[in-house]
């Protein structure tokens, strides 16, 4: 690790210049061998762990390029199938979900906000004193001495900050039983949070993961909003995840009939304006007796353009892809009715032919025959996936995450061709980025600041940390400006280095780079050793310290 | 120019010996020009409302517009709060009525951008680089609106919040600060070496960036060693801007050569169930800034703080008591010289031929217009072709200052 030392001695030492040699186009300039494993490794992975480097290099950077983007043809990691196993969440419908960890406990007993008289009521006064003043290793050794319907109700008891500390660390059987007890429907988004980060951490799946971070953030929802809560687990897990490296309409069609789409973008409740004379009309037709008529969703009186523009804007074409604000209303017409069953039960896509527009409409100059129903919707979909404006947007999306904040447009028009020509093929366009000379060059080494996301896996990676706590990471992760799954804007969190380069971050960067390899992060054991650091004279904590938190270390 | 006397006549809120800051600050990079003149702006993000902030409730087709969304005229339960017989306030900006009528609050109707973008995303980006319809401008209008003082203090642009805003960003240096009490370093071992490695790195914008968060943590841990408590017993709203605001003032209080400050707001995209919604989130809006008119006291004197968002909403209501994007909106501003107690600009009607594009309010005076009179004439900038590139700006076009 020549790099790390290197680093490490400008902190301590310091006093060196750098002759950039005057440059031609940088798209061009090739990289040596050990820079092109450097840099796949920190654009396809989260971050370098001790090892990487030679492994790579072993089994050759082309033949490891190509499996990435096979993921199931590589063994996944046991220790990871072992975190995600008590996650159990992850694998549940999105109806189960809402009967299983409801808002508020079943139990309300277990639920009250009660304080130390129950405490003492629990437990010996010695006990209470290491509550209060252990250390947190000490805390969490007494509760887990205690036996087990006991240890319920005084999770249920510990009062709010001791609570809030015991359950960031605590071991993931006791976290997710101290949540139930209080607020069962937390579990969903730690659970989504954790297994997050674990997959971050220990997959060698690596682009598999990296892909589903982007893909969820292009078709960016916001799991705080309403219902999302139940409904952000199956979106992950069904309509991103299974098409990151599939046809980009699969996955743009299954976006849009989810029901944590349709209900962040309220589309659920868009309808023909007409349709409730019409229904008033049946209703007086059918006369008493002839039983109820479904309900309308409360809100629901006319058009919502919402989830039209951003399809347009943010999904498929981008904002310049030639659309006008009068295909965001066509748009919205077509997708009427494409509304969600039973919401607040996790219910699933329903289309409701009775609140659908049923009229004629030109999308982008496509004429669109009246009274296709469902159809309108697919089309559009059709239209969207097949446009040369999406060919081009998605492409350039890709390469600014992946290859440069500016990409080069001999890249992007090679990478759109490669799009139009396999029919949205995202593997495709993944290799045709990946093999060509513009991701391995100078113009792209070191080019991107890591996202929040990305600095703290790759630190956790780098100092190969045993992590029990992942938690913890989250949290230091929206302290740095991104918490995971609650971006509440559609545009999802920028993929361009400047928005991540600022006085606030960075502190934190470094803040986090100290704490870290001082191993006073609770639940995440960094192994120093790793990291081969061999600086006369300064001690391996802050040597690994002034490594996380070097200028270096914030690129990729 | 108002003088000092007369807005604290005006001013129901200053108290007589308070308000005046000490001038404890020795190490402010010799900085610190104490009284300087000071620029806050604040960004509603989402799209904020206007027609339901700024109330015409003579206009019949307000209420044909929006059937169940129209705030009632002044008088009626829930009515509008009436600031001149034809335009109110919605009853929840209560504290922007009492400071309207104290001829302190002003208020722009109709302005926005003439890019006719209906993006969140582009319309911000313009709003903030200062070029509508331009993407390729670096940096952003609040940046070029400092002055260029090799000597400003490293404290003298600061956006509250984990992120520094494009309308901050440029060639001045400007720091982002999520609190001023976390704006340390725990390591006091590695504080130097890390200081070392950021100013010796050949990474230009990480060494840039290192050397603006060490300057900016040295000062603002001198600021942090006294105690803040709000003037005049101002009550900052809890959420994000009343925080934001009150750290703001802190900053401008510590006379550590603050020039210019941001802060944003968010969640104001309505496309559902509007009126459950606003007048919580104009309540606490209205509130934090009354909160720091209130905490500055006279010191509001130095101080200019002006209100936007990226465009206005649709005239007419949609199919779930929401409102889809639109246009024009309303801006506010008060402190300084800004000749408050009136509505500036021009209302265009909303009779479908007066609407933008058919469907929502039009832009009358162009958000530069507003900032630039601002820019101009309170932080006494004189290069405003510098700041808004491309603009044609009129000197005095509105009267934003008296």
């Amino acid at each position: 690790m020549k790099r790390v030392q290197y680093i490490v001695a400008i902190g301590v030492i310091s006093s060196f210049s750098l002759l950039l040699p005057a440059a031609a186009n940088p798209f061009h300039r090739k990289l040596s061998k050990d820079k092109k494993i450097q840099h796949a490794l920190d654009r396809l992975s989260f971050g370098a762990r001790p090892g990487d480097v030679e492994a790579v290099k072993k089994m050759g950077l082309e033949k490891w390029v190509e499996r990435q983007l096979h993921p199931q043809r590589i063994a996944e990691n046991p220790l990871l199938q072992e975190k995600l196993k008590p996650l159990e969440t992850l694998a549940l419908s999105s109806q189960k979900l809402v009967q299983d960890y409801p808002l508020r406990p079943p139990n309300p007993e277990n639920a009250k906000q009660t304080q130390s008289p129950d405490l003492r009521s629990l437990l010996t006064p010695m006990q209470v004193r290491t509550l209060r003043q252990g250390s947190p290793a000490e805390r969490l050794a007494l509760i887990q001495s205690i036996e087990d319907e006991k240890r319920e109700k005084l999770l249920a008891a510990l009062p709010g900050q001791l609570r809030q500390m015991v359950m960031l660390t605590a071991p993931v059987e006791t976290r997710r039983q101290m949540m139930k007890a209080r607020q069962p429907v937390a579990v969903i988004a730690s659970d989504l949070m954790e297994a997050k980060l674990y997959r971050a951490l220990l997959s060698e799946r690596q682009l598999e993961e990296v892909l589903v971070d982007f893909w969820f953030n292009h078709f960016n929802v916001y799991m705080n909003k309403g219902a999302d809560r139940y409904l952000v687990t199956s979106y992950e897990r069904d309509a991103i995840r299974p098409h990151v490296l599939g046809k980009f309409s699969d996955m743009l069609l299954a976006t849009a009939r989810h029901p944590a789409m349709l209900f962040y973008l309220d589309n659920w409740q868009s309808m023909d304006p007409r349709a409730i004379e019409n229904l008033q009309r049946m209703r007086r037709r059918r006369g008493p007796g002839m039983g109820p008529l479904p309900p309308l969703p409360r809100q629901a009186r006319g058009l919502n353009e919402n989830f039209g523009r951003e399809l347009l804007e943010l999904h498929t074409l981008g904002v310049d892809g030639g659309y006008t604000q009068q295909d965001v209303v066509e748009v919205a017409r077509c997708f009427t009715g494409w509304t969600i069953q039973n919401p607040r039960q996790g219910g699933g896509f329903q289309f409701a032919a009775r609140l659908h527009d049923r009229g004629e409409k030109t999308v982008l100059g496509h004429k669109i025959p009246a009274g296709g129903g469902e159809q309108d919707g697919l089309k559009v979909i059709e239209i969207l996936s097949t446009h040369p404006s999406t060919a081009r947007y998605i492409s350039t999306r890709l390469a600014q995450r992946f290859v440069a904040d500016q990409p080069p447009a001999t890249l992007i028009d090679r990478m759109a061709a490669t799009f139009t020509k396999t029919g949205g093929h995202l593997r495709a366009v993944m290799r045709a980025m990946l093999t060509s000379r513009e991701f391995f060059s100078e113009g792209a080494y070191r080019s991107k600041m890591k996202s929040p996301l990305e600095l703290v896996t790759s630190a956790v990676r780098a100092v190969d940390a045993k992590v029990e706590a992942a938690l913890v990471l989250a949290s230091r992760i929206e302290q740095l400006g991104q918490p995971l799954y609650r971006k509440e804007e559609p545009t999802g969190y920028p993929n361009l280095s400047e928005e991540w380069m600022n006085t606030a971050g960075l502190l934190a960067r470094m803040n986090f780079a100290t704490v870290l390899a001082s191993g006073q992060l609770p639940g995440v054991q960094p192994d120093l050793a790793a990291l081969r650091l061999d600086q006369p004279g300064v001690e391996k904590q802050l040597a690994a310290g002034l490594y996380l938190g070097s200028p270096e270390f914030q690129r990729k | 120019m108002r003088t000092r006397r007369i807005f604290l006549r005006e001013s129901a809120l200053a108290v007589a010996g308070i308000g005046a800051a000490p001038l404890w600050l020795t190490r402010a990079a010799g900085a610190a020009t104490s009284r300087n003149k000071i620029l806050v702006a604040i960004f509603q993000r989402g799209a904020a409302d206007a027609l339901n902030m700024l109330v015409p409730f003579r206009e019949n087709r307000y209420y044909q517009l929006r059937p169940t969304l129209a705030v009632p005229a002044p008088g009626k339960p829930e009515g509008a709060l009436d600031l001149d017989g034809s335009f109110g306030l919605h009853p929840s900006l209560q504290p922007f009525h009492e400071l309207f009528q104290r001829s302190q609050l002003a208020i722009v109707t109709a302005c926005g951008s003439p890019d006719p973008t209906r993006s969140h995303f582009d319309a911000q980006d313009y709003m903030e680089s200062g070029t509508p319809g331009v993407k390729s401008t670096r940096g952003g209008w609040l940046n070029r609106a400092l002055n260029d003082d090799p000597k400003a203090s490293p404290i003298r642009a600061v956006a509250m919040g984990p992120r520094l805003p494009r309308a901050l960003r440029g060639a001045s240096s400007a720091v982002a600060v999520g609190n001023l009490r976390d704006f340390n370093l725990r390591s006091q071992e590695a504080s130097g070496m890390l200081e070392s490695m950021y100013s010796r790195s050949e990474d230009q914008e990480l060494a840039g960036a290192g050397k603006d968060t060490f300057d900016a943590i040295k000062l603002i841990e001198s600021i942090n060693r006294r105690r803040y408590t709000p003037a005049n017993a101002a009550a900052y709203p809890r959420g994000r801007l009343g925080p934001s605001l009150e750290q703001i003032a802190r900053l401008i209080k510590a006379d550590a050569g603050l020039q210019v400050a941001f802060a944003d707001t968010g969640g104001w995209d309505h496309h559902v169930n509007e009126a459950n919604i606003l007048p919580n989130m104009l309540r606490e809006f209205s509130q934090s800034i009354a909160a720091f008119a209130a905490d500055l006291g006279d010191r509001m004197e130095d101080i200019v703080l002006v209100t936007m968002s990226e465009f206005g909403r649709a005239a007419h209501e949609n199919g779930n008591r929401g409102t889809d994007h639109g246009h024009g909106g309303v801006m506010f501003a008060l402190g300084g010289a800004v000749k408050g107690g009136k509505i500036h600009g021009r209302w265009p009607g909303l009779e479908k031929e007066q609407l933008f594009e058919g469907r929502d309010l039009a832009v009358t005076t162009d958000f530069r217009q507003v900032l630039g009179e601002l820019i101009s004439g309170h932080l006494g900038h004189s290069g405003l072709s510098d700041v808004f590139p491309g603009f044609a700006f009129t000197p005095g076009g509105l009267g934003m200052l008296a």
